[in-house]
């Protein structure tokens, strides 16, 4: 068996439609008939609904129905949505309804829809419907709900508190009691969004001959919606087909099901007719789902070289008004902080508060980007006060490669205890020095300054559990023809989930790439699937995709060692054909082998003649693979301005074995722009009302093509022992310790001010206030 | 009841006559009149950049583009780039050069590069970054689209070099 593809530059399969206009997203695909939905939207940030008026809406020019939640069914009105993680911690765990009932409690949650001929006409009757609203206090700052008698997020509740629940390990205690040094930190990483350029979208198309239910989905998760879905319609699961079509971008939010995708399914049985609901970009604003939002105030002992001793503190995440994806978020971040570093005692207490909010569930990083955040401007911090190279005070803290499988003491998001399988930190940490030029930066430092120009450097390192289960499947079979159809439940939003996966099985069965099909994000193409989400998709299809072609080889064996009389050590299965190894090199393609598994009609196959050529894989991992790396930034501020260029940017990254060096690179440069949007850019703003003021892309800044320069990338596999193909997960990483990276190199740059920064995003009138504090343009600006 | 105007518009070489409503986009009569769908709507507000197209040769959003402005004019959309069936030398750029992901801003890229090359067949990375930030790509981190962007550059002076 050869590795012609696992490991190669393959270019993909995905493209040619892609760049031809040929691609088929949600909104691409026409059906006949099609009617077209739009939803009333809730204007306040917490108010009761008195009533509602459709009447004057469903006189409107074509338009076909006006639903509240009074007109759903009994089951879709008295209850909420389903919650995908439910825990075991005492926790407030609310969704929402498919449309409100009696209370809005965020900007943008829906109450009604209109189905109408277009869109246009659709949103023409929106304007026409009556909602007499009480207005109620809302809660904005997630600290105020915390508050003695502030407002309550929910009006029936008696508290904003979610959850509260404490992670730790060790004698923190004693640790701090005979540190030498202990700092504090506050720190806040902001609210921001997935952002995928395509927005949410939905198309349902009822079938009333069959009583099915198809629904095309820009969703990460196809399996878990139909599930979902058929929980909220009350309708057999099997009924339900959902397809991920083309997705245009997910990052995390496409990973929810939402209220729109049941209650546009529910229209679309109502009146027979397929209905489609394309979010616009101020409802993705409004209602797709947002992530960070936590305060950390947190501390570090340590002894006098800089070697960690404990850290201990209290982290208060932001909710939102509903908790759907559990309290999964904050413990991910609370289980990240210790990062690659030996923390003899650790100590977190996490609050989970609802503020009137949307809602926030993972989006690219999921929580670490702020555990990583909060842990490396400690690490700054004593590198600081302590007067060490901060490279240097991470390479005496690392976890030695030695010491791995390394058991940090706490229990991760998958229930198992966090043990890191894999990793080589030093070796990591090292390779991004090098890329960084980073011994010679001090010269250059020195340069510019001579210069008038303030230039810095930041470091930062991360560990990330990846590849969670429960397990995602993957077919593979052989068609008549010769061609090799792979399905899975595993999905892609530009990842190139097809062209790895067929990569892996043209390898494991001794094909050529270019005949293997891969057939994903469809619930009609294997019986079970998961979805995008965790940086699972390598590890766990990945892994089913080995396993599946493997034993599909097996069974090819068997059957060219008939057809050809050799012993199956003397068969060699390449390009699609299986070749004797000796004499004239007797050949059987596998289309003949394929024919050969269907039997002949009326006669009897022998006892182990393999039916069809065929494997279906559930690779289920045993716990989380962890991947890491390290970020090492060098940036330039204008202290005139404000304004922060980033020079260059040098990632160490360490995924296991890759797969597909081009896509693994494109992964992790288009995460750090996410991260150097979450750093620099994007800030999800809401007033005290909380009323969001950050709705359109000239409000809120994602990175440009000007702010983002072609990082430096150095792979480090140290490959995980937990699956088939030592591969760990490579989508978030980019991302996470990127903001942690950028706001210290912007620190170092301005160190000769003096001036410290605990925020995100760092936007320059920030930057310019933090100088304008320290006296700087009195002392160095004219 | 509404009015409509008839417009007649030729895209990517073909002329079409349509009955279309004054507030009808062109990016949703191009979507969904004509059913060239490869032009996406990312924003809706002019800043995303993924409904580029060409209106005689010049990059517009069609988001903010009526389609009864149309009437008379010659548009290109993503559809018409490719060449005899197959993908032009900056198509194929951007698969060798993974200058796309999910591939859903790419369409509206490949037009403002189509206008960039046509009017500078030899820009910088600098020019080609500038002419990037008309759009907004959330999967590259647009390390993608700009090494595509300067082989296809590299690519069109060797063969005009050949020639």
């Amino acid at each position: 068996m050869g590795s012609k593809n696992f490991g190669a530059r393959v270019t993909r399969f995905e493209d040619v439609a892609l760049v031809s206009g040929k691609g088929q997203y949600v909104d691409d695909i026409h059906i006949a008939g099609t009617l077209h939905a739009a939803f009333l939207r809730s204007p306040h940030g917490h108010a009761r609904i008195r009533s509602i008026d459709t009447s004057a809406a469903m006189r409107c020019e074509g338009v076909h129905a006006v639903l509240t939640a009074a007109d759903l069914p009994e089951r879709m009105r008295k209850q909420r949505m389903p919650l995908l993680l439910p825990n075991a911690t005492m926790a407030t765990l609310r969704t929402q309804h498919s449309l409100a009932v009696d209370e809005v409690c965020y900007v943008g949650q829906a109450l009604a829809i209109v189905v109408a001929d277009s869109r246009y006409l659709a949103e023409d009757a929106l304007a026409a419907i009556e909602v007499d609203y009480e207005v109620l206090a809302a809660v904005s700052d997630v600290r105020a709900a915390l508050a003695d008698g502030a407002p309550r997020a929910h009006a029936d509740l008696d508290s904003n508190v979610v959850s509260q629940f404490v992670m730790n390990y060790g004698d923190v205690e004693a640790a701090f009691a005979s540190a030498p040094h202990v700092f504090r930190e506050e720190l806040w990483q902001h609210r921001g969004g997935g952002m995928a350029m395509e927005t949410r979208g939905v198309l349902a198309q009822t079938n009333v001959t069959t009583d099915s239910l198809t629904l095309w989905s820009s969703t990460q998760t196809p399996h878990i919606a139909r599930r979902m879905l058929a929980e909220v319609l009350d309708v057999d699961l099997e009924s339900i087909r959902i397809i991920a079509p083309d997705v245009g971008g997910g990052f995390g939010p496409k990973a929810i099901f939402y209220p729109e995708d049941a209650v546009v399914a529910h229209a679309s049985r109502a009146l027979g007719r397929p209905v489609k609901f394309i979010e616009d970009r101020r409802e993705h604003f409004l209602c797709a789902t947002q992530e960070r939002d936590q305060y950390w105030n947190v501390e570090i002992a340590v002894d006098n070289d800089g070697n960690i001793l404990g850290v201990r503190g209290d982290m208060l995440h932001d909710t939102g008004a509903f908790v759907p994806w559990g309290i999964i978020m904050p413990y991910i971040a609370g289980a990240t902080m210790p990062g690659p570093y030996v923390v003899p005692a650790y100590h977190l207490a996490c609050t989970v508060a609802f503020t009137n909010k949307v809602a926030t569930t993972p989006v690219r990083g999921a929580g670490r980007p702020q555990a990583v955040f909060a842990m490396e401007r400690l690490m700054d911090r004593v590198a600081h006060e302590l007067r060490l190279d901060p490279a240097d005070l991470r390479r005496r803290n690392y976890i030695r490669p030695e010491q791995m499988p390394y058991s940090v003491g706490l229990i991760f998001r998958d229930g198992k205890p966090l043990i890191y399988d894999s990793g080589d930190y030093p070796r990591g940490h090292d390779a991004a020095l090098k890329l960084a030029g980073y011994a010679d930066f001090p010269a250059r430092q020195a340069a510019a300054k001579a210069n008038g120009r303030f230039i810095g450097i930041g470091v930062a390192s991360y560990v990330e559990g990846t590849g969670l289960g429960p397990f995602e499947g993957v077919t593979v079979r052989i068609l008549p023809d010769g061609r090799v159809r792979v399905t899975s439940g595993a999905t892609s939003q530009g990842q190139g989930t097809r062209t790895t996966l067929a990569q892996i099985v043209a390898d494991r069965v001794g094909c050529r790439i270019e005949d293997v099909a891969v057939t994903i994000g469809d619930t009609a193409g294997i019986a079970n699937g998961v979805g995008a989400f965790a940086s699972r998709l390598a590890v766990n299809a990945g892994s089913s995709a080995s396993i599946a072609g493997d034993h599909v080889r097996v069974s090819i064996l068997k059957l060219a060692s008939r057809a050809l009389g050799l012993p199956e050590s003397e068969i060699d299965l390449e390009d699609g054909k299986a070749i004797g190894r000796g004499g004239n090199r007797p050949t059987i393609s596998f289309g003949e082998l394929s024919r050969a598994a269907q039997g002949m009609p009326g006669f009897s196959m022998d006892a182990d003649h393999p039916v069809g050529l065929e494997h279906t894989a559930y690779f289920t991992p045993t716990q989380a693979s962890y991947c890491s790396g390290t970020h090492v930034v060098e940036v330039e501020v204008d202290v005139g301005t404000g304004a922060i260029k980033i020079l260059n940017y040098s990632v160490a990254h360490d995924c296991g074995n890759v797969i597909n060096p081009m896509i693994v690179d494109g992964q992790v440069q288009g995460g750090v722009a996410h991260g150097i949007g979450n750093a620099l850019l994007e800030w999800m703003q809401y007033d005290e009302n909380a009323q969001p003021l950050t709705t359109t892309f000239a409000d809120y800044l994602l990175p440009m093509a000007t702010d983002v320069p072609i990082c430096a990338i150095a792979h480090v596999e140290t490959p995980s022992p937990l699956n088939p193909i030592g591969v760990k997960g490579a989508g978030e990483g980019g991302t996470i310790p990127a903001a942690a990276a950028i706001i210290a190199a912007t620190e170092n740059a301005l160190s000769s001010f003096g001036v410290r920064f605990t925020e995100t995003p760092l936007m320059p009138d920030r930057i310019v206030q933090a100088l304008q504090r320290a006296g700087a343009y009195g002392k160095h600006v004219a | 009841m509404t009015t409509t105007h008839s417009i007649s518009v030729n895209i990517n070489g073909k002329t079409y006559t349509r009955d279309v409503e004054a507030r009808m986009t062109l990016a949703d009569f191009v979507r969904h009149e004509i059913g060239l769908t490869g032009t996406h709507l990312g924003c809706e507000h002019g800043v995303c950049g993924a409904c580029t197209v060409l209106i005689d040769g010049r990059s517009a959003r069609s988001c903010l583009t009526f389609a009864v402005q149309m009437n008379g004019r010659s548009l290109t959309t993503v559809e018409g780039l490719s060449v005899a069936g197959g993908l032009n030398p900056l198509q194929q750029a951007f698969q060798e050069h993974h200058g796309l992901q999910c591939g859903f801003c790419t369409s509206g890229i490949l037009m403002s590069l189509t206008e960039l090359l046509s009017d500078n067949p030899d820009p910088t990375e600098q020019e080609v970054r500038e002419t990037l930030t008309g759009h907004l790509c959330r999967c590259t981190g647009y390390a993608g689209p700009v090494r595509a962007a300067l082989a296809t550059a590299e690519h069109l002076k060797s063969i005009k070099g050949a020639a």
